[in-house]
């Protein structure tokens, strides 16, 4: 089991590095100069060779990326005397815009993200499975056509719309609730879960759709399953039949999907984010890119990415603990 | 007294498939009955209706009286309490018949919990001393195994183990060995003649295979279209079947001793209710 996690760990290190490649591809290939974009406008030539000099710009692709790497795990400084500029582990550059570095500007909004995301994800796995697991019991009812239609509604609306409506209809409308606002669950507990309501209703729409039709569809397989009908002999309490031997097993698809999910996420809800005017990382991407910040947009890019290669090996590790058969061949 | 007496069972699907038309059969405690017949005739239908095991939308109709006691139409926690304790059943395929996710010894020690008041490790006790009867060797660390770590008989040696645990007076096996292979389908019934001398369990031994029924059972009834075309002691039925479906059914067993036939005897499949002709 160790050494299968310390492999899961070391195959997510190179998918990293491999991203870490790819983003740095497509960043160096940005038809935009990163020496002008750190400069800003009405910039002397001059200047520009400096901030070329000084970002290390003049050095080959393959250098830079050198130094880019070396910097996330020992830091690095940029330009040399006097006006150097030390950047700390885990060093992601500087913003052209404000000049704070990025690791900094991220994990700054990290906590925003998460609460969006997590929260999200409890309400629409609660919401989702449970609406899954009584549609299949009902099968063909009216309960289960109802959920599945307003699950495709769910699915169909986009984040954008939703967010606006529900906008409209709880702050400007009805004014049971505060425009979203960045507060921090330590300062305020009620006042973080009121801004983060919406949000959380938003995103659940969307994903407690998918989820209660994956949970519908693998809990109709499993009541199909012959253990179902072993347990049902044993003179098992329905119930039991049910969570244990039904439940269960259609479970372990779900698990795979929220891992990615809930990792997806954790890097950034960018609409809904943007939607609701929250400062997460999301948000942070969405600034980024319209000013052309190249070093946030690779630096959100590869943190994002670091949450789905992280939520993938806990995937992977919660899945062999769920599943005795994986853990055989693993 | 008969421990299990059909009376004039139907059952009816709702796609308007009549499994069961108006079956009789009767086994007595510690007999070995054999239900013999094709697919389509009705044998797995007719063991889940005395389990009470049918989905809930099939209309069943007839007698079934298990002890004395009236099945048809008892509620589900009557049946419920019955099943796995008073009755208990076995199927083919054992691996897909084990959840794959809990140990055996777990699975094991759920059917006796069900019906038992036993605590975690009482329960577990009785699970390792189940599969040491059943003949899995190493007892104790298998029971702390997964399904999938077993082989096909001792998968079916797991679920006899877990059928037997509370020492039911009936045991449903419907085709216990057809998933097996030939070696181990004799072990499995040596396995459970030797259970039925010891314990002195009824069993219904539901199968296509007459060899199997000429080697365990006692009675034996043939099923065709639901019905039961011919019912009498095992000696009887083979040697002088009076049902021309039977000699049909007879016919189609290849002999070793016998002259080797051109072609196998088969049967053609008749249209419902007609007598099968028998083809060489």
């Amino acid at each position: 089991m160790i050494l299968y996690a310390l492999r899961r760990l070391a195959v997510a290190v190179v998918i990293l590095l491999v991203i870490c490649g790819a983003t740095f591809a497509i960043f160096y290939l940005m038809p935009a100069d990163p020496a002008q974009g750190a400069c800003g406008k009405a910039c002397s030539p001059e200047r520009i060779a400096q901030i070329r000099t000084t970002l290390g710009l003049n050095h080959p692709v393959l250098i830079q990326f050198r130094d880019y790497l070396a910097g996330i795990v020992a830091g690095r400084s940029y330009g040399t005397g006097a006006q150097a500029v030390t950047c700390p582990i885990p060093c992601l550059g500087f913003s052209f815009q404000t000049n704070e570095p990025v690791w900094g500007l991220l994990t700054e909004r990290l906590p925003v993200s998460v609460s969006i995301a997590v929260g999200a994800a409890a309400l629409w796995l609660a919401v989702g499975v449970t609406a899954g697991v009584v549609s299949a019991l009902r099968r063909g009812s009216v309960w289960d056509r109802a959920a599945m239609v307003a699950a495709l509604g769910g699915v169909s609306l986009p984040v954008y719309f939703t967010a606006l409506v529900l906008q409209y209809l709880l702050v400007v409308k009805a004014g049971v609730l505060p425009y979203p606002q960045a507060v921090a669950l330590t300062d305020d507990p009620v006042g973080w879960a009121e801004s983060m309501l919406m949000p959380w209703i938003t995103l659940a729409m969307l994903y407690a759709g998918i989820y209660a039709r994956i949970t519908r569809g693998e809990m109709l397989e499993s009541l199909g399953q012959n253990f179902v009908r072993t347990a049902r002999a044993k003179g098992l309490p329905e119930r039991t039949v049910l969570r244990r031997h039904a439940l269960r097993p259609a479970l372990m698809p779900i698990v795979t999907i929220f891992g990615m999910d809930l990792g997806a996420l954790l890097g950034g809800a960018l609409i809904t984010e943007s939607a609701f005017g929250l400062p997460g990382v999301g948000k942070l991407a969405a600034d980024a890119i319209n000013s052309a910040d190249q070093p946030v947009i690779l630096g959100v890019t590869l943190f994002a990415a670091g949450f789905v290669v992280l939520a993938n090996v806990a995937v992977d590790l919660v899945y062999a603990a769920l599943d005795p058969r994986v853990r055989a061949v693993g | 007294m008969s421990l299990l007496t059909v009376r004039d069972l139907s059952v009816e699907f709702p796609s308007g498939v009549r499994a069961v038309d108006g079956l009789d059969l009767e086994l007595d405690a510690g007999r070995v009955l054999g239900v013999v017949g094709e697919s389509g005739s009705g044998k797995s239908v007719t063991s889940l209706a005395v389990m009470g095991l049918l989905p809930p939308d099939t209309r069943t109709s007839g007698d079934i009286r298990f002890q004395g006691r009236q099945l048809t139409g008892a509620g589900p926690r009557a049946l419920r309490a019955l099943r796995g304790d008073r009755m208990a059943m076995i199927f083919q395929d054992p691996l897909s018949c084990l959840n794959p996710y809990y140990t055996v010894g777990f699975q094991i020690a759920e059917a006796y919990r069900a019906h038992r008041r036993a605590g975690r490790r009482a329960a577990r006790d009785i699970a390792v001393r189940m599969l040491d009867r059943v003949g899995i060797p190493e007892p104790e660390r298998r029971a702390r195994a997964y399904p999938h770590e077993f082989s096909g008989g001792m998968r079916q040696r797991v679920l006899i183990a877990m059928a037997l645990c509370l020492e039911p007076d009936l045991l449903i096996a419907d085709e216990p060995t057809t998933a097996l292979d030939v070696t181990v389908q004799a072990q499995i019934l040596d396995l459970l003649r030797e259970l039925r001398e010891r314990s002195g369990t009824a069993i219904m031994l539901i199968t296509h295979d007459m060899g199997v029924v000429a080697g365990l059972a006692d009675d034996v009834v043939v099923m065709h279209g639901g019905r039961a075309v011919e019912h009498g002691a095992v000696r009887d039925v083979f040697y002088q079947p009076r049902a021309a479906y039977t000699r049909g059914l007879l016919a189609c067993v290849p002999r070793v001793d016998g002259p080797l036939p051109e072609r196998l005897p088969t049967l053609r499949t008749p249209a419902a209710g007609e007598p099968p002709e028998v083809t060489s």
